[in-house]
């Protein structure tokens, strides 16, 4: 048996205007120790994936197993890292940390709790802002705390919900190395959600796309051959990064293609317009609708509907 | 420079302010109101009163300061009854949707009730304490009125804590009374300070008019009495006494609550 493994998913969710499908069927096999990477648009159900794995939502059929365990909720076993941080904004870095470590190992003494918390707010090189609030630091930052929180829960497998999203690019090929660094070190099971192939292939041992949503399901694995230590000036020149590359995307620009394409939205445009205080007003019982230039020349302007 | 800017704006302009409306409140006492006593001859009658602030020379005749006390102390058992009773009222509609669907429409019908309405039936609800009744009724009507917004503000606050802070709550698997203290207290906090704000502005708005209906001693008893004693220019000191002690309150308020803001 694989360590995580995805029998046959599904999960969709009831709205007013019936029930949509998200996730159609998804078969997944994590071998421990390895690093995937799950790969598509946004708003494909990417991360009703991951909360599905982290057991904080439950699947309408099929099976997750963990260990050979079934999942049945969320639980310390399996570290997330959320995508727009989810720190508790009242608590230092050290607090925030804390707060896992109390939580996940009671028995350990006060010294114990305190030098495992050191050691992973350490890990993530933020030692110097132990004691700053999540407010007074960047999102990349941020995100660091995230990660010593999960990897402070010693997890057995660590699930990155689009961990780097929400940062620019900078920070976000600064953190990517981390990752990958952390990973090699701690040697654990990781889940990366991504929306950039790029990142998926730079971190990850095997690459897989999701197609787009309603029902999106997993596309083909791809096994990323490339020797690690990677290094990402070269990666776009090797040729195994071209092919992998060209492989994924090809796979989510197809099936994208195969998405219906009738979008029933109806869109309204507010009818917003600067007032022109120019143009005089009557002073006694003056006008209720703001005045414009344009009514004062008669302009007429033609409405075109959106969406026909 | 900057300093002289500084200063203009917030000493001098204060005080053109109310040096306009000194100057408006003594043209009208002289032009349109006969009876308004005047800026100074208020000073000269009420000067007794602030500049011995605690003296006690009978039950409705003491310093101004003392009266506050007085209405003070009324308050802040009122209002120590409303946020323990309001806090996890609000914590309850927040958190269940049943418990919301039950008693959001009672409530919302009960706050906008007037304390000039409840306080009459304080005083039924406690004919039985003699002597107390009407303090009792004072504290009771207060505690009613100002209980709103701390209900309804802790409501809100925490129906607004993100899926976020309850998701780490769950993966960390907190218990719920742990949930309760590390993560939706805190999380609520701002908000519930906002309605404790609001609620003790609202108290001592009601013990003045608590105290004016049973004559209790106190900042509002006493300009009740000196108004039937006509003596008006008590009435405008216990106004600006009311006035001032409110505006304390507020900001004394304000600096705790700015200090929760997190960013």
């Amino acid at each position: 048996m694989p360590f995580l493994h995805l029998n046959a998913v599904c999960k969709g969710f009831d709205s007013p205007r019936g029930r949509t499908e998200i996730l159609k069927n998804i078969h997944l096999e994590i071998e421990r120790g390895e690093f995937v990477a799950i790969v598509g648009y946004s708003g494909a159900g990417k991360t009703t994936l991951i909360n599905l794995i982290a057991g904080l939502t439950h699947p309408d059929s099929g099976r997750i197993t963990l260990n050979d365990l079934e999942i049945s909720g969320p639980g310390p076993d399996r570290g997330l890292v959320f995508q727009n941080y989810s720190l508790l904004p009242w608590l230092s870095v050290y607090e925030n940390v804390r707060l896992a470590v109390d939580q996940l190992f009671p028995n350990l003494s006060e010294a114990k709790k305190h030098q495992h918390v050191q050691e992973n707010i350490a890990r993530v090189g933020l030692t110097p802002a132990a004691h700053k609030k999540p407010g007074e630091l960047s999102g990349g930052m941020r995100q660091r705390v995230s990660v010593a929180r999960a990897l402070a829960m010693d997890p057995q497998i660590l699930l990155l919900d689009e961990p780097l999203g929400a940062l620019d690019a900078l920070t976000r090929a600064t953190l990517q190395d981390e990752i990958s660094r952390l990973w090699q070190e701690s040697n654990k099971t990781v889940v990366l959600i991504t929306n950039d192939v790029d990142e998926g292939i730079y971190l990850a041992d095997r690459i897989i796309p999701l197609s787009p949503g309603p029902a999106a399901t997993l596309g083909p694995s791809t096994l990323v051959d490339i020797p690690r230590p990677r290094n990402r000036k070269r990666l776009s020149f090797d040729p195994s990064f071209k092919r992998i590359r060209q492989q994924v995307i090809d796979f989510l620009l197809e099936s994208n293609k195969r998405r219906p394409a009738s979008i029933t939205k109806k869109l309204t445009l507010p009818e917003i317009e600067p007032e022109d205080l120019s143009v005089p007003r009557p002073l006694i019982g003056g006008r209720k609708t703001p005045i414009r230039a344009r009514e004062q020349h008669r302009e007429t302007i033609e409405r075109i509907d959106a969406g026909s | 420079m900057k300093q002289g800017g500084f200063k203009l704006d917030w000493l001098l302009l204060p005080c053109l302010g109310s040096i306009a409306v000194i100057l408006l409140w003594w043209l009208s006492s002289k032009t349109w109101s006969k009876d308004l006593p005047d800026p100074l001859k208020t000073w000269n009658v009420s000067k007794e009163y602030v500049l011995e602030p605690f003296a006690k020379r009978g039950e409705l005749d003491q310093g101004i300061l003392r009266f506050t006390l007085l209405s003070l102390s009324l308050v802040v058992k009122g209002y120590a009854i409303a946020l323990i009773l309001g806090t996890p009222l609000g914590f309850c509609i927040g958190l269940s949707k049943t418990f919301s669907k039950a008693f959001d429409p009672i409530f919302q019908i009960l706050r906008p009730v007037s304390p000039l309405a409840w306080l009459p039936l304080g005083m039924v609800l406690f004919l039985g304490a003699g002597k107390n009744t009407s303090e009792l009724a004072a504290i009771f009507t207060v505690a009613i009125c100002s209980m709103w917004p701390t209900v309804l503000n802790t409501a809100a606050g925490v129906r607004s804590i993100p899926q976020d802070y309850l998701n780490v709550a769950k993966v960390l698997r907190l218990s719920r009374y742990q949930t309760l203290r590390k993560v939706l207290l805190p999380a609520a906090l701002p908000y519930m300070f906002t309605g404790f704000r609001l609620s003790l502005g609202i108290a001592w708005l009601v013990i003045v008019a608590a105290e004016m209906l049973t004559g209790r001693p106190g900042v509002g008893g006493f300009l009740w009495q000196e108004y039937n004693s006509l003596i008006y220019e008590h009435i405008i000191l216990c106004i600006l006494t009311i006035g001032i002690v409110g505006f304390v309150l507020d900001r004394l308020m304000s600096v705790v609550e700015n200090r929760l803001k997190f960013a």
